[in-house]
C-alpha cells in the first residue's frame, strides 16, 4: 500500500505509452504513412483520406503485440500489429530492450579496450564489430598494418560471414517450422564457432582484432582446420538446399512475401541483403574496397524481386561466395607480422619485457596510460552480414574515444518491417522479421 | 590505407542553413541517408573548426551515400545549447527517423516537424539524455566498504 493508499504493484506498468503504436485518432499522417509502410506509396493526402475512411472501422481492426519475448522475434524485438482479421495494417517496431549504453561505455574505455565492447553488439558476428572500430582508430592513428594481419584479418571476416549466415539458416527455418533445419544451422555454425575457438581462445566476442593488428597469429594447424569445414561444407549446402530451396512449401512461405521495392530500400537506409534482393548491386567489399578485397574474386549476389526468399537465397549463396573468398586465403595468405610493429601502438611480447627496460616501460605506458590516438574525426565501414556497418569516432587526444557511434545496419534495416508487412498476413510478420535477420544486441546497442 | 573513408568530404552548418544543405545534397544525388548521430563538445570545444563556423555545444552529424559510385559526405551542423532544435530530415530521407529518435533520446536534440519524436532506446519516463558529457556513467552499488559511491 502506498501513502494514496492505492494498491501499486511494481512493475505491473510495463507500456512504453506514447512509444506504443498509437490509435488513429492520435497519430498524426506522417506517422501513419510510416507505420503502415507507406512513405513512398502514397501521398500525403491520400494517407490522410485513408486513415479518415478507415478510422470508422476502427472497432473492426485490433492492435497486437508480437514480443518481446516471443521465439520467433530474435532476442527483444517487440512489435506492436494493428490488424484487420488476419491482415496487417500497421506495425510499429519498439526497440530498446537490450539497451546497455555500449556507446557511453565506449567513451569511458581506451583504445585497448574498446573492441572488446563492440564485439559484444553484434553477437553474430563480432569480427566485424572488432574490425571497424580498429580501423577507424587506426584510420586516425595513421599506423599501416602489415599484409598478414590484413589478410588474417579477412579470413576471420569472411569465416564469421559463412557462420553469422548459418545461423541465419537455422534461425529462418526455424520462424517457418523447418524445426530439421534449426538444428543443421546449428551444427554447422557449431563447427565454425569451433573454429573461432582454435583461433582465438573463444566462441565468441573473442577480442581477437586489435588496434595495429591481431591479437596472436593464426595457430600452426589453421589450414587444416579451416580445409576440415571447407570439405564438408558444401555437401550441407546441397543439403539445405534439398530440404528448402527447391521446395514447394518452403517457397510458398517466402515467395512474394515481404516485398521491398529498391526505392523503398534506398529510402529506408536499408543496406547489405535486404537492398541487395531487390536488385542493387551494392556491397562495400566491392564498391569501396577495404582489408584486401581488391585482391580477391568474388561475385556480388543480388536478387530480383525483394521478397523474403530473395533474401535467403542471397545469404545461402554469400555462404559459397565466402568460402570462395577464404579458398583464395588460403592460397594467397602472406608471411610476415601478424600486428604493426610500432611501440606505441603494440605492446612488447612478454619475453621482451623481461630482459629490455625500454619493453617495460612501454608495456607499463601503453595499459596504464593507453595510446594517444591524435585528434580529429572519422567515419569508417564495413560490409558486415547485414549490411553497412559503421563506426564514427571522435578523438580529442586522449587515450580514449571522445565519442564513438556505431552504425548498426540491423537499426536501420528494422525500418523496412512497416513496408513489409504491409497487407500482408500475421503468419507472414514472422517471415519477414526472419528475413531482416535482426540482431537486437546491434539494434539496442 | 586507401579505404572507403579517405574521400569523405565534412560540409559545416549551422541549424539555419541545415535543411537547405542537406536538400542540395540529396539534388547532388546523394540519395542514402547512412547515419544521423550527434557529439556533445561540451568538455572538448576546442575542435577543429574552419574559421567561419561558430563553435556551439552540440554537433549533429549526418552521413550521406551516394549510391552510384559510392561517394560519401559529412554535414556536421552547429546546433546551440540554449535552443538544441534541428529541422528534421525525415522528409527527405525517410529512414532517417529512427537515428533522428536515438539522437533525441541520447542528446536531448528536438528535430522540428518528426512525425514521432518519442525515446527510442530509453524507457519513455526516463529522466536526462544519457549520451551528454555531463550524465554521469553511473554504477551499480556494492558492498565493500571501500567502494565508490554512485558516480
Amino acid at each position: 500500500m502506498t501513502a494514496t493508499g492505492k494498491d501499486v504493484i511494481v512493475g505491473a506498468d510495463t507500456g512504453e505509452h506514447s512509444q506504443e503504436l498509437q490509435d488513429r485518432a492520435e497519430t498524426s499522417t506522417t506517422e501513419f504513412l510510416l507505420e503502415s509502410g507507406a512513405v513512398l506509396r502514397l501521398s500525403e493526402s491520400e494517407a490522410a483520406r485513408l486513415s479518415e475512411a478507415s478510422a470508422g472501422t476502427e472497432d473492426e481492426t485490433m492492435i497486437i503485440n508480437m514480443g518481446p519475448q516471443h521465439p520467433s522475434t530474435h532476442g527483444v524485438l517487440r512489435l506492436m500489429l494493428e490488424l484487420q482479421g488476419e491482415t496487417v495494417i500497421r506495425t510499429k517496431p519498439i526497440i530498446g530492450y537490450l539497451h546497455t549504453g555500449m556507446e557511453k561505455q565506449g567513451e569511458q574505455l581506451s583504445y585497448l579496450q574498446g573492441q572488446t565492447n563492440t564485439t559484444r553488439m553484434d553477437y553474430a558476428s563480432p569480427f566485424f564489430n572488432e574490425l571497424v572500430f580498429c580501423m577507424a582508430a587506426e584510420a586516425l592513428l595513421e599506423v599501416e598494418l602489415p599484409a598478414r594481419a590484413t589478410w588474417i584479418r579477412m579470413l576471420l571476416c569472411e569465416l564469421n560471414r559463412m557462420s553469422s549466415h548459418l545461423l541465419f539458416m537455422a534461425t529462418n527455418g526455424m520462424d517457418l517450422g523447418a524445426v530439421g533445419m534449426m538444428i543443421y544451422g546449428w551444427r554447422e555454425r557449431d563447427a565454425m564457432l569451433e573454429l573461432f575457438q582454435n583461433f582465438t581462445g573463444l566462441r565468441m566476442n573473442h577480442n581477437f582484432i586489435r588496434v595495429g593488428g591481431v591479437a596472436a597469429d593464426l595457430p600452426a594447424d589453421w589450414r587444416e582446420n579451416v580445409l576440415r569445414i571447407l570439405d564438408v561444407l558444401p555437401d550441407r549446402l546441397a543439403e539445405y538446399d534439398t530440404l528448402m530451396t527447391g521446395q514447394p512449401i518452403w517457397r510458398g512461405r517466402l515467395q512474394g512475401v515481404g516485398v521491398i521495392t529498391p526505392e523503398e530500400a534506398i529510402a529506408l537506409s536499408a543496406t547489405g541483403p535486404v537492398l541487395r534482393s531487390t536488385g542493387i548491386a551494392h556491397d562495400l567489399r566491392r564498391a569501396a574496397p577495404y582489408l584486401a578485397y581488391d585482391q580477391v574474386d568474388f561475385d556480388v549476389i543480388v536478387g530480383t524481386y525483394g521478397d523474403s526468399f530473395d533474401r535467403y537465397a542471397i545469404r545461402l549463396a554469400e555462404i559459397r561466395e565466402s568460402m570462395r573468398i577464404v579458398e583464395q586465403i588460403l592460397h594467397q595468405m602472406p608471411a610476415g607480422d601478424y600486428r604493426v610493429q610500432d611501440k606505441k601502438v603494440t605492446p612488447p611480447p612478454r619475453a621482451r619485457i623481461d630482459e629490455s627496460m625500454e619493453a617495460l616501460i612501454h608495456h607499463f605506458k601503453l595499459f596504464t596510460e593507453g595510446m594517444k590516438v591524435p585528434e580529429g574525426e572519422v567515419y569508417v565501414a564495413v560490409e558486415s552480414p547485414r549490411g553497412e556497418l559503421g563506426c564514427f569516432l571522435v578523438s580529442d587526444g586522449s587515450a580514449k574515444p571522445y565519442r564513438m557511434r556505431i552504425r548498426g545496419p540491423s537499426f536501420f534495416n528494422l525500418q523496412t518491417l512497416p513496408h513489409m508487412m504491409r497487407d500482408g498476413l500475421v503468419a507472414d510478420a514472422v517471415a519477414n522479421i526472419s528475413s531482416v535477420d535482426p540482431i537486437m544486441g546491434e539494434v539496442d546497442r | 590505407m586507401a579505404d572507403n573513408h579517405s574521400s569523405t568530404n565534412v560540409v559545416h552548418t549551422d541549424v539555419a542553413g541545415y535543411h537547405d544543405l542537406v536538400v542540395s545534397l540529396r539534388d547532388q544525388g546523394f540519395n542514402m541517408c547512412i547515419d544521423v548521430t550527434a557529439v556533445d563538445y561540451l568538455t572538448y570545444p576546442g575542435r577543429a573548426l574552419p574559421d567561419d563556423v561558430t563553435r556551439e555545444r552540440f554537433e549533429v552529424v549526418v552521413n550521406l551515400l551516394k549510391l552510384d559510385g559510392v561517394e560519401r559526405v559529412r554535414v556536421r551542423c552547429q546546433v546551440p545549447q540554449g535552443n538544441p532544435t534541428v529541422p528534421t530530415i525525415t522528409d527527405l530521407y525517410a529512414g532517417a527517423d529512427a537515428a533522428e529518435r536515438e539522437v533525441f533520446d541520447m542528446f536531448g536534440i528536438v528535430f522540428d516537424g518528426h512525425p514521432d519524436l518519442t525515446r527510442i532506446l530509453m524507457p519513455e519516463d526516463w529522466e536526462g539524455h544519457p549520451l551528454r558529457k555531463d550524465y554521469g556513467v553511473g554504477r551499480i552499488p556494492v558492498q565493500f566498504k571501500a567502494a565508490p559511491g554512485p558516480r
